[in-house]
């Protein structure tokens, strides 16, 4: 889309232009330069000289089982926590679409994870999963479930999993009660004329009518699993136990920070830069679609 | 009506259930905020408030935690509030100009310019983070306000939705300031950034929510205690050494850091509501 009525002269518009330009430079396509030039070098043990590998690293990196298994975590991890936000955000929007009182005091409760930062997130649940102080923790003993996720690997990562969901249902809510607002009442209120049972208006017509904001809400739940749920891993679990929740970006920053190994981290960086566009790329697809839709 | 029937207690019953689980954790928090280490300790702890809520408040902001190196939580707050208000504020300053350059104005390289800005939406700095970090540390930023805010000031999101906004204003306003005689100037400050105000309130909200929560990043540029933002602070006052994690004083931290940005989303609702749907657009 373009504008008619434009003002002349290219001096203003660069000068408006010069902060975002010269930021974008400096913090984004010069590191982004620097991590495929990495990635393609190795250096010595020292530092002292780097040599050219060109696709060694990146075939170190897809050959290395400690990275397939990672991205296996990854996946697992992201699609569990997908699942579980979506499920827990749709149902919330439904039962909030149908309440009258008390809408607003449950729509702004639901609100309230959003703005907790998904490190704290973690902090929290770990208070309550601990397992020498955790209240939660301690009962699940008395019931005689032998809880320890520093030493269990699925419970771990059902951990990690129910931290990062937590704090994601608030959005999902907020956009599947959108999406439920904006179907007519009168669709609804017709197939009820015709008999319709409140279940089957739901997987008939609200549930299809929903599809583009739940395709939108995945890749949207899978982008924050991927990446925004670095601070829930570093506080809980640190990868563990024998890296059962070690995700692709805590395993970036750990390989690069803690182990060194810049070449093969800037390989991991360049894959991870890959996997966000292709699933902006996946998004921007869907957008087009939405706008034919609606 | 379709929704009227008689199982109307059913969403009740859900969503007070949904209610509970997310206000659960944060309940529990705040009791723990309230005890001693050692009713903590002595597990399982209480469920009801204990009369140590203010003591601990006062320690963790004064005092901090021998972990943390006695930095007071005070100072962390600052460093948090810093951190999120230069970039929300950046990120509007420097989106705004750029979005009416590209929108309201034909020169050469606009689209490269404009694609150049809008690559980096792609991009979250998670993934470039090493190379991001050298950079911050060629240009000595480490532990400065600016190597904590700058590289994440780097990001499209806020361009776009100012762009989207500025495609929606109508020619006759233009041209009707051209009449007048108003350049671009007068035009950006007269007319366009009085339009834009609920879509700036909108912004802001999310971007400092944004802001606030950051994690990686402060992580890697910050080092010095007195540089510490808070989200950080709980990490390294839970450590993961030997000595005894002091509970209650993390909880009290806790609590401190959820606040501003809970508070952000309480009173501004309505802002919040709008940012967050229409950046995702």
């Amino acid at each position: 889309m373009e504008r008619r009525v434009v003002f002349s002269g290219w001096l203003f518009p660069a000068f408006l232009l010069m902060p975002q330009l010269a930021v974008t430079l400096v913090f984004f396509f010069w590191p982004a330069a620097q991590a495929i030039l990495q990635s393609m070098r190795r250096e010595d043990a020292f530092g002292l000289s780097t040599q050219f590998v060109a696709a060694e690293n990146f075939a170190a990196v897809l050959g290395d089982p400690f990275y397939l298994a990672s991205a296996e975590v990854t996946l697992l991890f992201s699609v569990a926590v997908a699942v579980l936000a979506l499920a827990a955000g749709l149902l919330l929007a439904v039962m909030a679409d149908r309440v009258v009182r008390g809408a607003a005091v449950y729509k702004t409760v639901l609100l309230l994870p959003y703005a907790v930062a998904p490190a704290i997130a973690g902090v929290l649940w770990l208070f309550l999963f601990n397992p020498s102080i955790g209240i939660i923790a301690v009962g699940l003993r008395r019931l005689g479930i032998d809880w320890n996720y520093l030493l269990d690997a699925d419970q771990a990562m059902l951990l990690v999993v129910l931290a990062a969901a937590w704090k994601q249902i608030s959005y999902n809510f907020l956009f599947f009660l959108a999406g439920l607002q904006s179907i007519p009442a009168s669709l609804l209120e017709a197939s009820a004329i015709d008999g319709a049972s409140p279940r089957r208006r739901f997987w008939t017509i609200v549930f299809p009518l929903l599809a583009p904001t739940s395709f939108f809400l995945l890749v949207v739940n899978i982008v924050y699993a991927f990446f925004d749920t670095f601070g829930i891993i570093h506080n809980v679990t640190q990868g563990g136990p024998a890296k059962a929740t070690e995700i692709l970006v805590y395993k970036v920053w750990y390989d690069g920070m803690v182990g060194l190994d810049l070449g093969s981290s800037a390989a991991q960086s360049v894959i991870l830069m890959a996997i966000v566009i292709g699933l902006t790329a996946i998004q921007f697809r869907f957008i087009e679609r939405r706008v034919h839709y609606a | 009506m379709v929704t009227a029937r008689s199982s109307a207690w059913v969403p009740h019953a859900v969503l007070i259930t949904g209610l509970a689980l997310v206000l659960f954790p944060v309940y529990v928090a705040f009791v723990g905020s309230s005890l001693t280490a050692s009713d903590i300790l002595d597990a399982p702890m209480s469920l009801v408030p204990g009369p140590h809520l203010f003591e601990n408040f006062a320690r963790a902001l004064g005092a901090g935690t021998v972990k943390t190196s006695g930095e007071p939580v005070a100072a962390m707050l600052l460093n948090s509030l810093v951190m999120a208000l230069v970039i929300a504020a950046g990120k509007i300053l420097i989106s705004l100009p750029s979005a009416y350059a590209v929108v309201f104005f034909r020169f050469p390289l606009r689209r490269l310019c404009f694609w150049a800005i809008f690559v980096t939406l792609m991009l979250p700095v998670e993934v470039r983070i090493i190379p991001t970090y050298k950079i911050a540390a060629d240009l000595s930023l480490i532990d400065s306000y600016a190597g904590l805010t700058l590289p994440l000031v780097a990001s499209a999101t806020a361009t776009l939705l100012f762009r989207q906004f500025f495609l929606t204003i109508p020619d006759e306003l233009v041209e009707a300031a051209k009449i007048d005689g108003a350049g671009p100037w007068r035009f950006l400050i007269d007319t366009v950034i009085p339009l834009s105000r609920t879509n700036i309130a909108a912004l802001f909200v999310i971007l400092f929510i944004y802001g606030w929560n950051q994690y990686l990043w402060p992580l890697l540029v910050t080092n010095t205690p007195s540089m510490t933002t808070i989200v950080i602070g709980i990490r390294q006052m839970i450590g993961n050494g030997d000595t005894q994690t002091e509970w209650h004083i993390v909880m009290a931290t806790t609590l401190l850091a959820v606040l501003p940005p809970v508070l952000v989303v309480l009173l501004m609702q309505r802002w919040f509501v709008k940012g967050l749907v229409e950046a995702e657009k």
